[in-house]
């Protein structure tokens, strides 16, 4: 078995497996640090008995999703009911296969690269999969049978396709300004030296690197308020509303299945932290030069440089995990016809404007 | 009527004030003094009028109460049962005193009417029970409480 197999599959599986388990466990921890934070916020201390902190509280929870009963209603489609959830977490679990963690290095003349998969047409398949997401949405919503699901349904999919637009016109910015959808050509090109703000070039000691946020602040704007609008996140969390429709979309949902939905949520802040990270703040740039203080030669120095890079990338990350948290419980929420009125009267013309913009910028050659 | 808030531009722009709201839950978490009471470990202090778990009061070992009838005549709940008996030296005194406190409301009004001081609500507020306990007279008899 494993000798017909190729060093590049089993490379591939390993990788896949860490990427697995790294996305699986950002659910409970996220779930923790959600109920930790609003809580410290609104000056309350939140589940502190379990664990260190109240770490353990998550597995304490997702044993009880676990050995909850997992009923299906009587009136329920049962098959799109069941579909529903899968439908919801494979996509956000798919993203992650062209995110690039780290760069590559080279081990007994093997390029070694930090991601699962480099595709040359990265962001597009990021976008092509992340809208994918709404279905499962969707088909709960239509498949419960239910008056207040469906209508969660409907509200996520018209958010969703309102803050798509802006949210892949926002990108365009930045495949203009890096010249390619390669998500690692994008990050390697954020390692480069920001010279100028527009015609005016910087001087020697205030030269940094060229990071995304730096050449596309407007798009960096864009990009993460439709981000929230993206995950139905708080501010932008209308699929679901206490007082309006119950809980939306899962409101037929119990146990595993609605946990599923949940791990969904997670995993899609997941995903839209790390294209942040990735997009506008050089990825795994950044925490290269702790290389030059520590005394390491040789192959022991490069895998220094992957732990940085990967240090980096995932300190990054976690910040707009925690950047989700912060706002969720910062914000209220919008109205519906505001939600539409930002989306399509505010976002897409500052979107379209940003193109513009920066097709100017690239013309004079300030980017 | 209709009033709408005068906003300026920076205002209406909403970043400023995102971040100025970001900036607000940022200092509550890590400045302001959490609320919460540690429950096991530390108990909120009541006021010595809270009207928690009864008794009756006793002096020298023996209950103030006469069975004078008082309290489950005021108690609107009709939670008091008390069978009146006497003592050799001809003092009447309560031979049942039953509080079924399933049925009570913590109205106070026994502890008020009283004119021997006898029946007292304390400050206990953990009244949890495994069983449908009606407070009969040993229960009763128990000190809770300094008033």
């Amino acid at each position: 078995m494993l000798e017909s197999m190729s060093l590049f599959h089993l490379l591939t599986f390993l990788k896949f497996a860490v990427i697995l388990v790294i996305i699986l466990s950002v659910a409970p921890v996220m779930a923790w640090v959600e109920r930790r934070g609003s809580a410290l916020m609104q000056n309350r201390l939140g589940p502190n008995r379990i664990g260190p902190l109240g770490l353990f509280q998550s597995i304490c929870d997702a044993i009880k999703f676990l050995f909850k009963e997992d009923p299906i209603p009587g009136h329920v489609s049962k098959f799109y009911y069941a579909l529903a959830p899968v439908v919801s977490l494979v996509p956000a679990f798919m993203t992650f296969a062209v995110v690039p963690f780290a760069s590559t290095i080279e081990v007994d003349g093997r390029v070694l690269g930090f991601q699962l998969a480099d595709l040359n047409v990265g962001l597009l398949y990021v976008f092509s999969v992340a809208s994918l997401g709404v279905y499962g949405i969707i088909m709960g919503g239509w498949s419960s049978n239910n008056k207040f699901a469906l209508l969660g349904g409907l509200r996520s999919s018209s958010q969703m396709i309102s803050y798509e637009l802006s949210l892949g016109l926002s990108v365009i910015g930045i495949i203009m300004a890096f010249s390619s959808v390669h998500l690692g050509e994008i990050v390697q090109g954020q390692a480069e030296v920001f010279r100028q703000i527009g015609p005016f070039v910087l001087p020697e000691w205030l030269q940094v690197p060229k990071w995304g946020i730096l050449v596309q602040p407007l798009g960096f704007i864009i990009f993460i308020t439709a981000a929230f609008a993206e995950t139905n996140r708080l501010p932008f969390d209308l699929p679901e509303g206490e007082s309006e429709i119950v809980a939306g979309y899962h409101l037929e949902y119990g146990a595993m299945k609605f946990s599923m939905f949940m791990m969904a949520e997670y995993i899609n802040m997941f995903v839209a932290s790390s294209l942040i990270a990735t997009l506008y703040f050089g990825g795994y740039h950044g925490l290269h030069w702790v290389l030059n203080l520590v005394p390491l030669e040789g192959m022991s120095r490069e895998w220094m440089r992957i732990a940085l890079e990967l240090g980096a990338f995932f300190l990054k990350v976690a910040f707009f995990m925690w950047f989700f948290v912060w706002v969720r419980w910062t914000l209220p929420r919008f109205r519906y016809d505001q939600v539409m009125e930002l989306g399509w009267k505010v976002m897409l013309p500052i979107s379209l404007a940003n193109i513009f913009l920066t097709a100017f910028a690239v013309y004079y050659g300030w980017i | 009527m209709l009033v709408k808030a005068k906003k300026s531009f920076l205002q209406r722009f909403y970043l400023v004030e995102v971040i100025k709201g970001l900036g607000i839950t940022m200092r509550n978490m890590l400045f302001a003094p959490k609320v919460t009471i540690q429950y096991p470990e530390e108990r909120r202090k009541y006021s010595e009028r809270f009207r928690g778990m009864h008794y009756v009061k006793a002096t020298n070992g023996v209950e103030n109460c006469t069975a004078c009838m008082l309290c489950p005549t005021v108690c609107p709940a009709e939670c008091i049962h008390i069978v009146a008996g006497e003592r050799p030296d001809k003092e009447k005194y309560p031979v049942q005193f039953e509080i079924d406190v399933l049925r009570c409301c913590f109205c106070g009004m026994c502890e008020e009417a009283c004119p021997k001081d006898a029946i007292k609500l304390s400050t206990i507020y953990e009244m949890s029970q495994v069983t449908r306990q009606v407070y009969d007279k040993d229960y009763l008899a128990e000190q809770r409480g300094n008033k």
